[in-house]
């Protein structure tokens, strides 16, 4: 047996509530943060990741609440992003239970910022956010920051090296044109991103069909990331696992002992 | 009871809940005496080999697992806490090795994948009598490591591939170590916690 793929349910969380919006806007409440990470554990899912999109400092204390809760009571790893922007703040957030933590906007504002992180805590805390989307850039790939909304002036590829060179531990990248649309993970942006990177790689952004899934994992992506199709229902995870065992990928399956 | 021992690597209150799930007393400490009379010890460990090493002697933890180990007194190390019982590793060095407690005189070492860190769940392959995977066949495990002990030690041993073979978990007597997060690996690695206990 090999390592196993992993599918990994990503819950945006505000004000201490699970929200996931369409291209990040028209956000839809979908439910209660320890509530859900309990479903997906029991559903199967290889890790659980939070995304905190919190306006204000008094909603991220709340999230530290909702990740000291989960953390107590579902007993697989968990990936904390969103605000941190600080080697205090990460503290914090391992301290209240998280296993990993994920940097996007910080990092590209100060790269320091991740050897910083990689030094106290060690590459394996570190995930490194990126939302790319096709550009006219050296690799045809750029950073954009804003929910996508603004580019970041780097080539994504180019932002990986670097971003790996000072010590990221996983690559979390998410495709700013395929985010929210179901229509499929962007292929062409994994597998350029998996050739030039020898960190594991979840792939996020785009997942709709069962085989958007498995071409996902063909393309080269360690590890797979979706929000609204599980939330809603679409797919449930045990439902892609089974398929995906049924392709011949090597999938954790969850027995009960 | 069962004493975890907190030496500043990272949040242990997870731990705890997963070894309460066994239904004995947790506690979370760095108190030696609490430590060495424990009926088990938890050694953790997150983080690069020499931190780990560092933060153990900060609080005389090398010479708590010695003493343990000379009284067979049953204690699991976890992950970096299990690599540190080892003889010495080379994280983050060239070729200068990091001293470790010495429980096991065998070295660890970075490993030969094309993908590293080793992150994810993983199978293991049992050698030897093992009382840590007694009901646990074909089940997975959360690794998250670059490092790892390659060659045999203890009376039952556990074995991971990715790029090559390494040790994935010991069984020595009182003395266990597993290079994977049990309180992290769901259902498998609570039943892994409450083998553990059941040998206490």
């Amino acid at each position: 047996m090999a390592l196993s793929i992993r599918i990994i349910p990503c819950l945006d969380v505000t004000d201490g509530r699970v929200v996931k919006g369409v291209n990040f806007t028209d956000l839809v409440d979908a439910g209660d943060p320890v509530e859900m990470a309990s479903l997906y554990n029991a559903e199967g899912a290889d890790e659980l990741t939070f995304l905190d999109i919190s306006a204000s400092s008094s909603d991220r204390e709340t999230t530290l609440d909702v990740v000291r809760k989960t953390a107590e009571q579902v007993f697989i790893p968990l990936t904390v992003g969103g605000g941190i922007r600080t080697v205090e703040d990460v503290n914090r957030l391992l301290r209240a239970g998280a296993d990993k933590v994920s940097i996007n906007t910080s990092a590209i504002a100060r790269p320091e910022l991740i050897a910083e992180i990689a030094d106290r805590f060690g590459s394996q805390v570190l995930v490194i956010s990126i939302d790319a989307r096709r550009a006219r850039t050296e690799s045809g790939f750029e950073v954009t920051t804003h929910g996508g909304r603004q580019s970041a002036g780097l080539d994504a590829l180019a932002w990986v090296e670097k971003a790996c060179a000072l010590g990221a531990g996983e690559i979390l990248l998410n495709s700013m044109d395929a985010d929210g649309t179901r229509a499929g993970y962007d292929i062409g942006m994994i597998t350029a991103v998996r050739a030039i990177s020898k960190v594991p790689l979840i792939a996020s952004g785009g997942a709709g069909s069962l085989e958007d899934f498995a071409a996902a994992l063909d393309a080269g992506a360690d590890a797979l990331l979706a929000a609204s199709v599980f939330h809603f229902g679409v797919h449930r995870i045990s439902d892609v696992k089974k398929y995906l065992s049924g392709q011949g990928y090597s999938i954790r399956t969850n027995v009960t002992v | 009871m069962i004493a975890i021992l907190d030496y500043g690597s990272g949040n242990l209150r997870s731990a705890q809940r997963a070894f309460e799930r066994s239904g004995v007393e947790v506690v979370v400490t760095s108190d030696r005496d609490v430590a060495l009379n424990a009926a088990g010890l938890v050694v953790p460990g997150v983080g690069a080999f020499a931190a780990c090493m560092r933060g153990l002697i900060n609080v005389g933890g090398d010479e708590i697992v010695r003493a343990r180990v000379a009284g067979q007194r049953p204690t699991l190390g976890i992950c970096v806490g299990m690599q540190i019982f080892f003889r010495d590793g080379d994280e983050h060095t060239n070729g200068e090795l990091h001293k470790g407690v010495g429980v096991w005189q065998e070295s660890v070492s970075k490993m030969k994948a094309p993908i590293l860190p080793h992150m994810g769940w993983n199978t293991v392959s049992v050698t030897g009598n093992s009382n840590l995977f007694s009901g646990l066949t074909d089940q997975s495990f959360y690794f998250v490591h670059s490092y790892a002990a390659k060659a045999p030690v203890g009376i039952a041993q556990a074995w991971t591939t990715h790029g090559e073979k390494f040790l994935s978990a010991v069984e020595d007597g009182a003395i266990c170590a597993t290079q994977f997060h049990p309180e992290k690996s769901g259902d498998a690695g609570l039943a892994l916690i409450k083998n553990w206990v059941a040998m206490l």
